[in-house]
C-alpha cells in the first residue's frame, strides 16, 4: 500500500490544480495509465501512474490546489515493497518536498517513464476531433466536461494556451473558494503566474549553478544539402525539420557524454542511462515550455519529427503527460527561428546542462587557405562546473558538430549505428 | 478551378488553425507569415502538410520557402488547383 503523490512538474511548477479524477476507488490501474489531470500555469497536463495496482482512496477532491509532494490518493501496488532502482534517479521537485513515502517510488521513476509506450494521442482528443473548419480550441477535459453537462464550448472565452478553453472556463467548474492550499484559486493559465514561476526556477538556477559557457560555429553545408535532398523526395507531410537532425546529433553525442545527461540532487549527480531532450517549445503568446522527447537516441529521424510534431502540438493545446514534464535530462533551445545568432541558456535544474542553437546563416569560411561562404550556426553549451569543466564541454560540442557534418550517419537509431 | 476568394479562406483557415490566437479578419495578404504572425518552422511544415491534404497540392520545400505570404502562396496555388 503506499501513497500516490502530486507529481513534481517540472522546477518551475510548485502546485496544480486536481480538475479530474479518471480512476474511483476499487479500479485497477496500470503503468501508463492517466488516473488524474491537473491543470498549471502551464495548461492541462495528464498525471499518470508508473506501478499496477489498485485505487483505495482519493484524498482530494476535484477543483482543489495541491502542492507537489502532497499524497493524493492510496493506492495498494504490487511491487510496494521493491526498493527505488539506484540506477534511475527521479528530478526531485522545486522546494525538496518528499517526492516518496517510504522509499516507494510510486509516482514515477525514470526508468518507469522510459519504458512507458508512448503517450497515445489523447483519445478524448481524437474523440472530439473538430470538424473541419471547427477550429475550437479546448482542452480534453473541458471538452468532456462539456459534454458531460451538456454545455456548449462555443462562445466561451479561453483561458488556456491559444485561448484554449480550460475545464475551469465552464460555468460551474469554478474551484471552490476553499482550497487545500489556502490560496485563491487561479485559472487553469495565467501568465503572470507561469512568469512567476519560471523566474523562481531561473534564479534558483542561477543561484545554485556555477555555470560555465562555450560556443562554437558549425559548418552547415553538410547537413543543410542533406536535409534538402532528403526532403525533396518527400510530401510536405513526411519531410523533416533542421531541429531533427540537430536534437539527434546531439542524442547521439550524449552516450559518450553522460556528464552531460543526468540530474544533481543533494550534492550528489546521477547520469541518466537513457537521453530525454528537454525542447524548449514557444506557446506562441502564452510563454515557453520544455517538454521531453523521451529516449530520443533510440529513435529514427521520422520517428524523431513525428514526436517532436506530436509534442509541440500537445504543448499548445494541453494534453501533456507528468512524465513528459519531469523526465527531461538535457534542454535544447533553438532561438535561431528569431534571427538570433546564439542564446545562453539558464540550466533548468536538476538538470545539468542546456544547449543553444542560433540561426543557419550563411557566413564567410576558411577552408583551408581559402575563404568560401558557408550555412554557419552557432551552437552554445551552458553546463554546471560541479559536474564537468570546459574541456570535456568543449569536446561536447565538438562531437555535435562532427555528428552534423555526417548527418547520413544519423538517420539510424544510434544503438545500432555502427558508420 | 478554385477562385481567389476560395483559395484565401482556405488558407486563412489553416493558418488560423495552426495560430488559434490569430482571427480570421486579422490575416491580411501581404503580411509576413513568418516575422508578423510567429509562424515559426514548425509551423510552416504544418501548413505545407496541410495544403497538401486540404488542396492535393505538393509544394516542394524548396518552393515553399520561397513563400512567405498568403498573397504569394495564392499566386502559386492558383494554377495548380
Amino acid at each position: 500500500m503506499s501513497d500516490f503523490l502530486m507529481p513534481s512538474l517540472g522546477a518551475d511548477m510548485d502546485e496544480a490544480v486536481l480538475v479530474e479524477w479518471q480512476v474511483a476507488a476499487g479500479d485497477t490501474v496500470h503503468k501508463g495509465d492517466v488516473i488524474a489531470v491537473v491543470e498549471t500555469a502551464k495548461g492541462a497536463i495528464e498525471v499518470e501512474v508508473f506501478e499496477e495496482g489498485v485505487v483505495e482512496e482519493l484524498y482530494v477532491p476535484v477543483d482543489t490546489t495541491v502542492p507537489v509532494g502532497k499524497p493524493i490518493a492510496r493506492l495498494a501496488t504490487a511491487s510496494a515493497t521493491r526498493p527505488p532502482d539506484p540506477q534511475t534517479p527521479e528530478p526531485e521537485p522545486i522546494g525538496e518536498r518528499p517526492v516518496e513515502v517510504s522509499g516507494q517510488p510510486i509516482e514515477r521513476t525514470l526508468a518507469q517513464a522510459t519504458t512507458t509506450p508512448e503517450p497515445p494521442i489523447n483519445e478524448q482528443t481524437s474523440e472530439t476531433k473538430p470538424q473541419q473548419g471547427d477550429r475550437l480550441k479546448a482542452s480534453p477535459l473541458a471538452r468532456q466536461r462539456a459534454r458531460d453537462s451538456s454545455q456548449s464550448l462555443q462562445g466561451l472565452t479561453g483561458s488556456g494556451p491559444q485561448g484554449a478553453i480550460l475545464a475551469s472556463d465552464l460555468t460551474g467548474s469554478q474551484p471552490p473558494t476553499t482550497k487545500t492550499s489556502g490560496k485563491a484559486p487561479r485559472k487553469g493559465f495565467d501568465p503572470a503566474e507561469m512568469r512567476k514561476a519560471i523566474a523562481a526556477a531561473m534564479a534558483r538556477s542561477k543561484r545554485e549553478i556555477p555555470h560555465y559557457y562555450l560556443s562554437t560555429a558549425i559548418d552547415m553545408l553538410p547537413a543543410t544539402r542533406w536535409l534538402d535532398s532528403y526532403n525533396a523526395a518527400q510530401p510536405p507531410e513526411g519531410r523533416l525539420l533542421m531541429s531533427v537532425l540537430i536534437f539527434k546529433a546531439v542524442a547521439n553525442a550524449l552516450l559518450d557524454f553522460p556528464e552531460m545527461n543526468g540530474y544533481y540532487q543533494e550534492g550528489v549527480y546521477q547520469p541518466c542511462p537513457s537521453i530525454h531532450l528537454g525542447v524548449a517549445i514557444n506557446l506562441r503568446s502564452a510563454g515557453l515550455i520544455t517538454p521531453a522527447l523521451l529516449n530520443a537516441e533510440q529513435l529514427d529521424l521520422a520517428n524523431l519529427m513525428d514526436k517532436l510534431q506530436d509534442l509541440t502540438r500537445r504543448a499548445r493545446l494541453g494534453g501533456l503527460r507528468s512524465s513528459e514534464m519531469t523526465s527531461g535530462t538535457i534542454t535544447i533551445t533553438a532561438l535561431g527561428e528569431r534571427g538570433v545568432d546564439s542564446v545562453y541558456g539558464v540550466i533548468y535544474p536538476p538538470q545539468v546542462a542546456i544547449l543553444g542553437f542560433g540561426k543557419v546563416s550563411p557566413r564567410p569560411w576558411a577552408v583551408g587557405d581559402a575563404l568560401t561562404v558557408r550555412p554557419v550556426m552557432q551552437a552554445t553549451l551552458a553546463a554546471d562546473h560541479r559536474v564537468s569543466d570546459g574541456h570535456r564541454g568543449g569536446l561536447f560540442l565538438g562531437r555535435i558538430d562532427q555528428n552534423l557534418q555526417h548527418p547520413e550517419q544519423l538517420n539510424v537509431p544510434a544503438q545500432k549505428d555502427t558508420a | 478551378m478554385m477562385s481567389y476568394d476560395q483559395l484565401r479562406t482556405a488558407l486563412v483557415e489553416e493558418i488560423t488553425s495552426i495560430a488559434p490566437d490569430l482571427l480570421p479578419d486579422e490575416v491580411t495578404d501581404d503580411a509576413s507569415l513568418r516575422d508578423d504572425y510567429d509562424l515559426d518552422s514548425m509551423d510552416s511544415f504544418n501548413l505545407a502538410a496541410a495544403i497538401h491534404k486540404r488542396l492535393g497540392v505538393n509544394i516542394p520545400d524548396t518552393d515553399f520557402a520561397r513563400l512567405q505570404t498568403v498573397a504569394q502562396l495564392i499566386t502559386y496555388l492558383e494554377n495548380k488547383v
